[in-house]
């Protein structure tokens, strides 16, 4: 390809070059030349690119279709009965919904702290070395696959909940109420747990890029003032950055409400909704991925499919909430690689 | 006045200490999951392991062979329909759409999608193929894997060509070469090495998918290799050994769940050195 080494020669010695297209290309573009190999070019990628448009639309169009029995049969109340009982054909999301929501309350209650911690680490106080090996950390930490998450937490995390952390809950916390009855190792609390160490990753990468986007003569403005490093933090770099905050912990809360195979195998699956901590729970995710291939009976799946439709649903509008935050906040940022 | 110093000054180093030991808190379950995985898994990991199909509860011995060759197809079959596909749809938006509505539009919706459980694509084309059809396939699996890599690979190819300057499209093109020609064999010649890591991430994330295959690939117990079949998967695997009551089982998810990581660790490994050497510095 003899046209690769001017290529390169270009790239490194015009730096003013990216910028919109000038009038020469649009001048040789019109050129004839190619016309129609460049019309049909552009389309095909045109079809392709609209095909995400179509995955979207295909993915909510076939969840409704196939829970069309359910919808006509329990309307909206689906959302708010507790029901659950597949040989009468009785059927209600409330339980799921309730573990969902609260598995999901208590992970970001846990790793929303420690992600700030960790991104305020690596942004403000970090030595330059230890920066990239600490992100890469971090990153690995988030390609982990779910099931190997859930593997740890049942051979670790469980027997480490029934034996060790729960008790001493029990003992000091007990009175709350929140940590009261039989204690399994399995429940709740061992979900969230597994589940906060799963979408720490993601809000700790984000927020860090979010800080980092936070200009330097913003620090440098507030250290001249004669603000401590802490206090540079907080009015230089948080205050500024907090929109953009909000909407990593958001993508982090769209990660862990649609979470399924680590939860599965530790939240003990058992439609509850219990005050305690230690009680098995159920959530939306691992409700379709335990029952839907032994589910008989047209009403049992198209009840799964209405519970999978809501979590597309409210994933959709979560994730587009944050991103939406994110971007305000990132937008003239250089770009970087996932 | 005084005092109010003692109190930013200790604020500050309690914050400092804080933000210290959170990264500690973070970095120590990946260390005791990384160290266990290891501990467990290394002793369980022997020749069998590869090229062994299961065996009966009871019998010892028996590996995961199918499991892995089983993955390899759906994956095989998933990069084959979602690289393209992604690759395509990223070149329309840095390409073809810059600062157009449509792409505006278009690149939100890959954002979003990619928030979307797994779960929710394993659903939606068990209810298009797997009803349709009447049986499990690997190609069902390998469509909801698909699904799932567009627009992670969208997304980072569209940043990527973006990062090639327009002097050097303009170059080809002062050439006389048409666009079709130069988006190929200079837009994304150039941005290429960012484009392959992009194409790795989306591989490494859905390698590890389980619950999209639950219900499309379902599983299979023996060699299979028919595309409208079901077909073993490493992390279905290790999802029923994982819950399994049986300890030989239990060792064969730790072995599975070895290979699985470092399958994974290797390739996001080799791709951060690959992207940082190859990639175009510089203006951008």
């Amino acid at each position: 390809m003899p046209i690769s080494v001017p290529v390169t020669v270009v790239a490194s010695t015009a730096p003013e070059s990216s910028g919109p297209p000038s009038v020469v290309r649009e001048f040789l573009r019109a050129r004839g030349s190619g016309k129609l190999a460049d019309a049909v070019f552009s389309s095909v990628m045109l079809v392709c690119a609209l095909s995400i448009f179509a995955i979207v639309l295909f993915i909510a169009s076939i969840l409704i279709l196939r829970s069309h029995l359910s919808l006509v049969q329990f309307g909206w109340k689906f959302f708010s009965r507790q029901a659950w009982d597949p040989v009468q054909g009785d059927f209600g999301a409330l339980p799921f919904i309730f573990g969902t929501l609260a598995t999901s309350f208590l992970a970001l209650l846990m790793a929303v702290p420690l992600a700030l911690g960790v991104a305020i680490f690596l942004t403000e106080l970090c030595p330059k070395a230890l920066r990239a090996p600490i992100s890469f950390l971090t990153e690995i930490l988030a390609a982990i696959p779910s099931v190997v998450y859930g593997l740890w937490a049942v051979f670790v995390l469980v027997p480490l909940m029934r034996d060790s952390i729960g008790p001493v809950l029990y003992k000091y916390l007990g009175w709350t109420g929140f940590f009261e009855g039989s204690n399994f190792g399995v429940g709740l609390l061992t979900a969230s747990i597994i589940l906060a160490i799963m979408v720490l990753p993601i809000i700790s990468s984000l927020t860090r890029d979010i800080m980092t986007a936070v200009p330097n003569s913003q620090r440098e403005a507030v250290l001249a003032l004669g603000a401590t490093r802490w206090e540079m933090i907080r009015t230089g770099v948080l205050r500024n950055s907090r929109i953009g905050i909000v909407g990593a912990v958001m993508l982090g809360l769209g990660r862990a409400l649609g979470e399924t195979m680590a939860v599965t195998m530790v939240i003990g699956n058992h439609p509850d909704i219990s005050k305690s901590l230690f009680a098995p729970g159920y959530t939306l995710a691992s409700v379709i991925a335990n029952e839907f291939t032994e589910a008989t009976g047209d009403l049992y799946i198209s009840a799964l499919i209405e519970i999978g439709l809501a979590l597309f649903l409210v994933t959709i509008v979560v994730n587009a909430i944050a991103r939406l935050l994110v971007w305000a906040v990132t937008r003239n940022a250089p770009a970087r690689v996932a | 006045m005084k005092m109010y110093g003692v109190y930013r000054a200790s604020m500050n180093y309690l914050v400092t200490g804080l933000a210290v030991l959170s990264t500690i808190v973070v970095i120590a379950p990946l260390v005791a999951i990384l160290v266990y995985l290891v501990y467990k898994g290394a002793s369980s990991l022997n020749l069998a392991f590869f090229t062994h199909i299961p065996r009966p509860v009871g019998e010892d011995g028996g590996g995961m062979a199918n499991s892995i060759l089983g993955s390899g197809v759906v994956l095989a079959l998933a990069s084959s329909l979602g690289v393209p596909v992604g690759i395509a749809a990223g070149v329309y938006l840095a390409e073809f759409g810059r600062g157009r509505m449509l792409a505006n539009a278009i690149r939100f919706t890959a954002d979003v999608l990619n928030g979307v459980p797994s779960i929710v694509m394993g659903i939606a084309i068990y209810s298009l193929v797997v009803m349709q059809q009447k049986h499990f396939s690997a190609f069902a699996g390998g469509l909801a894997l698909a699904i799932m890599m567009v627009p992670t690979i969208t997304r980072t190819t569209e940043e990527m060509l973006a990062t090639v300057p327009f002097a050097v499209r303009e170059a080809a093109l002062g050439l006389g070469v048409p666009k079709w020609r130069t988006v190929i064999s200079v837009s994304l010649r150039t941005a290429s090495p960012g484009i392959i890591t992009g194409c790795m991430l989306a591989f490494a994330r859905v390698a590890g998918e389980t619950a999209p295959l639950l219900f499309t690939a379902l599983g299979n117990e023996f060699w299979s290799f028919k595309l409208n079949e079901p077909i073993a998967a490493l992390p279905l695997q290790i999802y029923k050994y994982a819950t399994s009551p049986y300890d030989e089982w239990h060792r064969l998810a730790w072995a599975g769940s070895l290979v699985l990581i470092v399958l994974i660790m290797v390739s996001v490994t080799l791709v951060r050195i690959f992207a940082n050497r190859g990639a175009l510095k510089g203006n951008s």
